[in-house]
């Protein structure tokens, strides 16, 4: 059949069961996303006819004669569609992901329509944003479409600020993402955007079991079928036990996780993989292999699973696995405090207060699925191009997994389409190795939303007990605490997360008497991992709801009493022991200008009225987070920058951009200390081949570690530049300056290719100059951030209606302000999904009940409110100019400030996340009914 | 996404090509048949192209034809004499699907699948339209929608039969409604879909949808008292849980809904 896509014809003879969205893929429309593939996000809406439809429910049989627009087709990097470009101009995507097909359905759009904005694109989903960014650029590029429509055609006004030529590219401005314009034409290539011809398709056949060991596997059926390649069990894979967790010491996991195990223990993990000629043989092999499965009794709640008779899921591990008591299926457990015993502490108290929280499931719902490429190159290495935080990480551990010395393996990410800690794991990387070593061909294992939320990751469930002892002022005396973490069924991440989840939410406070006694437990649900706040979240709720009820019971102003308590400039950070880790400092203090800023921006108000109505209740709350600046036990970033003899740079760096912006700051870093344009400045990043080493995109690490390094290397490089042209002008250094093409020695220019010529052996590399910059993440500053909120509550149906959201945060020297903004949205807007809205719910037999986003409710652009961000006014000592991170900590204080809000919006306390409307109504139903 | 198992694609052209191999489904906008694996069809017989007018005012009242998408549907000129039609966006927008997918999706697909939050069974059910069903054989019979519906999923249809238009009596049209939504989220997938009907002979037609498995369809000859509805509503059977809300609270907020549902009526 024949059609038009972006006004060119195409031919093409569909599949009968295809859709729409993988014809345009497969004619080479790659800016057609991918993020549900059942009509729920939007990422791959187009055009047909100029209507807009969801191309993955669109029969692909149906296009016959019909015409195709994609967001390539509207506009390109030279000449944007003005909703393009609003959305360049207004920071209007994070990771991108979305991107394409919220310009898409924002084209369609005429002024009249934007009041009605949140129904209209209610079928567009971003994760990263918190839509405020969103709304603004459809907002203004409508308008502007419509005014330039009305204009006759006229050429639109050129953009205010041209991206990657800003004139002032210096670190504190809203420098564009290098890669905007080609983020907002669906021109940046994600993982799956190249070409996939002659690539093996990897799928996977899932447990049907909770638990379960394989008795017998017959692929013999599957083997047979004519297309399959490979096919792989754990019968012919290797048994190396690794953790899918990644980290910079590897040994921070447990050793639980084969790539395909004998015993499976949770319902979909991997039974075994199919490589095939396409997608349709691979699934139909793995409906062809025959598993004789031994059921073995499941535990799916963690007070159970540590309970003497529960199933043991991983019996056979020991200490030296990282595994405390496989006996018990605990995994770690801390039992310390300071101060004394905490029972005495808390008798002794004037007042005392206690609770105990609940955390749900959270999935990352990142729009990007995990998935990765391989093949062998020219030279046999094997090559894998995957979605990825941690390229490097991954590039390790599969060394070790399948025996592969570091040079024979590069691993590298393009652009990343989201991951909030989703991906720092190896989930796909993996089989498609060992797949790609087997067959020595090119082969691709692509997750589909489906698996995303069945055999990747999510949020760890806490039960976190909180006891707390004060005087009557308000000052704590004992702070007591209980965590019980689910890990699910691999211990990935789960210490850290239990660790890091009691660290910095209890020790925000100056308190004499500290106990925790926390645990974490197997049980056979879905595995939790990493997720933005790395379980400081989940205590944080517990913690600062605790300090809320003792402020109602004291009757002194909630920021009042962080005032009293919290810790001041180079008070002593403690939890575990009555020493402060070492590595952690006061490398600037902004929790004060926090507090205030939120409380003014409080009491300002925002003008919005509470809904009319006897039924409607308002309240506020706020909640504090602190949160180091780094992972503790090192963070390294290894990095160059290097000269070209034209004048252009290029920056080699480990890390990765997924959505975070680190590439924005990166380039005004190098930019700055260089005295050149962005637009002059190459990036190889997220390449194990591009760059020294980089430990990952995770902990907030991109600006602190990463940006840090990269600071060294740039200042490394110009004071080579400029000692090398004083020398060969034979002038002092002090009279030579550094101008974009050349260097101004006393006035008289030295070309950058005499001084890469001149300059001493040890930094030239062939016809450039390289400098190298190194972080290890020795030292730790903290960041401070305070949300608060004013809500309105139905009491008759237990909505819950944000009526004013602010938070204040203390960054730091903020680099790029609208991208820190972004991050404090979106953080924002995500933990108000996990606040109100998200739950993976589990069934009775363990499967996970909603795996689709028709069910798991990602918040959509009518559930997020603004979000009113303030910047504290603070320049840290150890941060590169002065910056601190900003990325997952706003994620932090938001359930226990809506929490808080709600308390004393109706009177009683939620305890449980989400706080969604059935909750809230059952909180409020007893024989009195609602409080009046 | 791709339905992999599938093999065959078919335009019906006349009621002769309604006939279903094994493995064949019927497919009317396809947005929901290509939104879950569908590993037992292995054929797709599309609909569209067998020339069934979409909205067709007939001297009983309007006829929809099973493949009028719902953007046909919601753009259907507002007649002064019709305001029941303002229940045709209203229920549209009680779907979690975008504007974009009611381009494809279909008001008969709605009715098929059959959801609990399907709007158009909600549509239908709140007023009392006719579902005019197929049979393989050549016959035909009708029957209310809301009798169509046997649960959350699952219909009268059996294998072969096909929708082919639902009726709506001009009486309905002609009548006063009100229409409440309330989901988990503000613009989620239904909880709780609660219209409300008065007939020119003063007749009241209440129902639950969304909540229950089933429309609930409480019928009285003027509007009922307070007391009454709360207690039909609580009353009502079907209430039910899953991730879209539990079933206290379906059934809490269908008598709040109801009840402000009935005092706009008594306006």
């Amino acid at each position: 059949m024949r059609f038009q896509v972006n006004g060119r014809g195409v031919d093409a003879e569909p599949r009968a069961g295809q859709c729409l969205r993988t014809l345009l893929r497969e004619n080479g429309r790659v800016e057609v996303k991918k993020g549900c593939d059942a009509g729920d996000c939007g990422a791959c809406s187009v055009l047909v006819d100029g209507l807009p439809v969801h191309s993955c429910i669109y029969p692909a049989q149906r296009i016959e004669g019909r015409a195709v627009t994609t967001v390539s087709g509207l506009g390109t990097v030279d000449d944007l569609h003005p909703v393009q470009q609003s959305f360049v101009d207004n920071f209007g995507f994070q990771c991108g992901f979305c991107t394409a097909g919220m310009v898409v359905t924002g084209s369609t759009l005429e002024p009249g329509q934007l009041e009605d904005l949140p129904r209209l694109m209610k079928g567009n989903l971003c994760r990263c944003t918190g839509y405020r960014s969103v709304r603004q650029s459809i907002e203004d590029g409508v308008r502007r479409h419509h005014d330039c429509a009305s204009a006759g055609g006229r050429p639109c006004p050129a953009p205010s600020v041209e991206p990657g030529a800003d004139p002032d590219a210096s670190v504190g401005r809203s420098v564009h993402p290098p890669a905007a314009k080609r983020v907002v034409t669906g021109t940046e290539p994600y993982t799956f955007d190249i070409s996939m011809a002659g690539t093996l398709i990897l799928r996977v056949l899932p447990s049907p079991h909770a638990h379960a060991r394989i008795r017998r596997i017959d692929v013999s059926a599957a083997v047979d079928l004519d297309g399959v390649v490979l096919v792989l069990t754990h019968e012919n894979s290797p048994t190396f036990r690794f953790s899918t967790a990644r980290h910079e010491n590897r040994i921070d996991d447990p050793d639980d996780t084969r790539i395909l195990d004998d015993v499976l223990r949770f319902t979909g993990q991997r039974v075994a993989a199919v490589v095939a000629v396409n997608a349709t043989i691979a699934e139909e092999a793995c409906r062809r292999i025959l598993v004789d499965y031994e059921v073995l009794p499941a535990v799916f709640d963690p007070e159970q699973a540590r309970t003497a008779g529960a199933p043991v899921l991983h019996p056979g591990l020991t200490g030296a696995d990282r595994v405390l008591d496989a006996s018990r299926n605990l995994i770690a457990a801390v039992h310390e405090g300071i101060g004394g015993d905490v029972d005495s502490a808390l008798a002794a108290s004037e007042v005392t207060v206690s609770g105990t929280w609940r955390t749900q499931r959270v999935s990352h719902a990142q729009l990007e699925t995990h998935g990765a490429i391989g093949h062998l190159d020219d030279r046999g290495r094997l090559v894998i191009r995957t979605s990825t935080q941690v390229p490097f990480l991954v590039r390790d551990e599969l060394c070790l997994i399948l025996g592969l010395e570091p040079d024979m393996v590069r691993v590298y990410s393009a652009r990343v389409g989201g991951g909030f800690g989703g991906k720092q794991e190896i989930l796909t990387e993996d089989l498609v190795a060992l797949a790609v070593l087997r067959t020595g061909k090119p082969v691709a294992y692509e997750m589909s939303r489906y698996e995303e939320f069945t055999r990747t990751t999510v949020r760890h469930p806490f039960r976190t007990r909180v006891e707390l002892g004060a005087g009557r002022k308000g000052a704590l005396t004992a702070i007591k605490v209980e965590v019980l973490s689910d890990t699910g069924a691999y211990g990935n991440h789960s210490i850290g997360v239990m660790f890091h989840g009691c660290a910095e939410s209890i020790s925000l406070y100056n308190c004499p008497v500290k106990r925790v006694d926390a645990e974490v437990v197997y049980t056979n649900n879905v595995p939790s991992g990493a997720f933005r706040g790395y379980g400081l979240g989940q205590v944080i709720l517990a913690i600062e709801s605790a300090l809320d009820e003792l402020a109602v019971e004291l009757d002194i102003d909630p920021f009042e009493l962080r005032r009293i308590n919290a810790v001041k400039d180079g008070d002593p950070l403690l939890v575990f022991h009555p020493e402060q880790d070492a590595d952690l400092a006061y490398g600037s203090y902004g929790l004060d200008q926090c507090l205030d800023l939120a409380q003014d921006a409080l009491r300002r108000g925002n003008g919005v009225e509470c809904p009319a109505g006897e039924e409607w209740r308002v309240g506020e709350g706020m909640a504090a987070a602190l949160i180091a600046t780094m992972a503790p036990g090192g963070h390294i970033s290894k990095t160059t920058v290097r000269l070209k003899p034209d004048g252009r740079y290029l920056i080699g760096v480990g890390t990765a951009e997924f959505g975070n912006g680190t590439t924005t700051v990166h380039t005004q870093i190098v930019s700055t200390v260089l005295g050149t344009a962005v637009d002059r400045i190459d990036m190889i990043n997220s390449d194990t081949d591009g760059a020294e080493y980089d430990t990952g995109a995770f902990a907030s690490s991109g600006t602190t570690v990463a940006g840090k390094a990269l600071h060294v290397a740039a200042t490394s490089l110009r004071s080579v530049i400029l000692t090398t042209a004083a020398a060969l002008a034979r002038v002092p250094v002090s009279s030579c300056v550094l101008e974009a093409d050349q260097v101004l020695a006393d006035g008289r220019p030295v070309t950058f290719a005499a001084i890469i010529g001149a300059a001493p052996v040890a930094f030239r590399d062939g016809d450039s100059l390289v400098a190298r910059g190194n972080e290890f993440g020795d030292l730790r500053s903290l960041s401070f951030n305070v949300q608060a909120f004013r809500v309105a509550v139905d009491v008759r149906t237990g909505e819950v209606r944000i009526l004013q959201s602010v938070q204040a945060v203390d960054a730091g020297r903020v680099l790029n302000p609208e991208q820190c903004r972004g991050q404090v949205e979106g953080g924002t807007a995500q933990a108000i999904g996990s606040s109100l809205y998200e739950e993976v719910h589990i069934e009775a037999d363990g499967s996970v009940g909603n795996p689709v986003f028709r069910t798991y409710r990602v918040p959509q652009m009518a559930d997020i409110p603004v979000t009113e961000v303030y910047f504290a006014d603070t320049v840290d000592t150890l941060g590169p100019f002065g910056a601190k991170s900003m990325s997952e900590s706003p994620y932090n204080p938001v359930a226990p400030a809506l929490g808080n809000a709600i308390r004393r919006a109706v009177g009683r306390r939620p305890y449980a996340t989400p706080f969604s409307r059935d909750r809230v109504w059952r909180l409020l139903q007893d024989e009195d009914g609602p409080p009046a | 996404m791709d339905l992999n198992t599938v093999t065959g694609y078919r335009f019906a052209r006349s009621r002769d090509d309604l006939a279903l191999a094994p493995g064949e489904v019927f497919l009317g906008g396809g947005t929901w048949l290509l939104s879950e694996p569908q590993v037992a069809t292995t054929g797709l017989v599309d609909l569209s192209r067998l020339g069934w007018e979409s909205l067709e005012i007939t001297p009983e009242g309007l006829r929809i034809g099973a493949t009028c998408t719902i953007a046909e549907l919601v753009a259907f000129p507002q007649r002064p004499d019709w305001p029941a039609q303002a229940l045709f966006a209203q229920c549209a927008n009680a779907l979690l699907a975008s504007f974009k997918v009611w381009n494809l999706a279909t008001v008969g697909g709605n009715i098929c699948r059959s959801c609990a939050a399907a709007g158009m069974v909600s549509l239908c059910a709140a007023v009392d339209a006719t579902a005019w069903i197929w049979e393989p054989g050549g016959g035909d019979h009708r029957l209310p929608v809301a009798d169509l519906v046997t649960g959350n999923g699952t219909n009268l249809l059996r294998r072969g039969e096909v929708l082919r238009a639902v009726d709506i009596p001009i009486a309905s049209l002609r009548a006063r409604t009100a229409f409440r939504k309330i989901a988990l989220a503000q613009l989620g997938r239904s909880g709780a879909v609660l219209t409300g009907r008065v007939d020119e002979d003063g007749a009241a037609v209440m129902v639950i949808t969304a909540a229950t498995e089933t429309p609930v369809v409480l019928r009285y000859p003027e509007l009922p008292t307070a007391a009454v509805l709360e207690r039909d509503v609580l009353e009502a059977p079907g209430y039910y849980t899953d991730a879209l809300g539990t079933a206290d609270w379906r059934r809490a907020v269908s008598v709040v809904l109801l009840e402000e549902i009935r005092r706009e009526l008594t306006g």
